[in-house]
């Protein structure tokens, strides 16, 4: 059974932060393991870096740009929701956010292809 | 504790907002043509001020992803107590070591 505040759009970027934030952190000690080859093996992070040509990983950093650009717009609007006068319009906040990652990440996707 | 790991999470997403938009700035204008190690450590290496942009982002992501995983392993998966504290902390010196491992990495001579 759906539950009705499940129908509502701030309950999406509710569970877009959420998705967005575990995603980035799950990825987060694999991009640090990979740069930590830097200093003492370039060769390493050179093969890393080819292998990152391929057109399936660009798409992934894609999404990736598109979930970090999506938790800080989100997490912007989240903490002016908090800490600022109430404003209308939260809905509105929300897609914007959501309008200027896909935007933000479709930028890095043509300047990578 | 818990306005403590409130306030943590806010300060921590706050010292970020201008080190994300870097950070995506830096992408979008590095990914044209291509990465290479030689490309990203010419721009980084026996830099200071590299160094201290990306320690202070380690250092708040760490703080930040380890609050943000304790809020999901607690709503979502139901640990409580010692274990979801020793889990965030847990996640917090991952977060940390392999990301100054990577400053280190990247900016040492």
């Amino acid at each position: 059974m759906r539950r009705g505040y499940r129908n509502h759009t701030l309950w999406a970027a509710y569970l877009l932060h959420r998705l967005s934030g575990v995603a980035l952190a799950l990825f987060l000690p694999v991009h640090f393991w990979v740069l930590s080859y830097a200093l003492n093996q370039p060769e390493h992070l050179d093969g890393f870096l080819r292998w990152s040509e391929m057109g399936i990983v660009k798409t992934a950093e894609f999404g990736l740009v598109f979930l970090l650009a999506a938790h800080l717009f989100g997490g912007l609007r989240l903490m002016a929701l908090e800490w600022l006068p109430w404003t209308s319009g939260q809905k509105t906040a929300a897609a914007g956010a959501v309008a200027a990652s896909t935007l933000i990440a479709g930028v890095f996707l043509m300047r990578a292809i | 504790m818990k306005l403590g790991l409130y306030m943590a999470q806010r300060i921590s997403a706050l010292i970020m907002v201008p080190l994300v938009l870097l950070h995506i700035g830096v992408m979008i204008y590095a990914i044209q043509g291509g990465l290479s190690a030689a490309e990203i450590l010419g721009r980084t290496k026996g830099s200071i001020l590299w160094f201290a942009v990306y320690g202070t982002f380690v250092a708040a992501v760490s703080v930040h992803g380890a609050i943000g995983l304790r809020t999901v392993l607690s709503e979502w998966l139901g640990l409580r107590g010692g274990a979801l504290n020793a889990a965030a902390w847990a996640i917090f010196a991952l977060l940390l070591v392999l990301g100054m491992l990577a400053v280190h990495g990247v900016t040492a001579r």
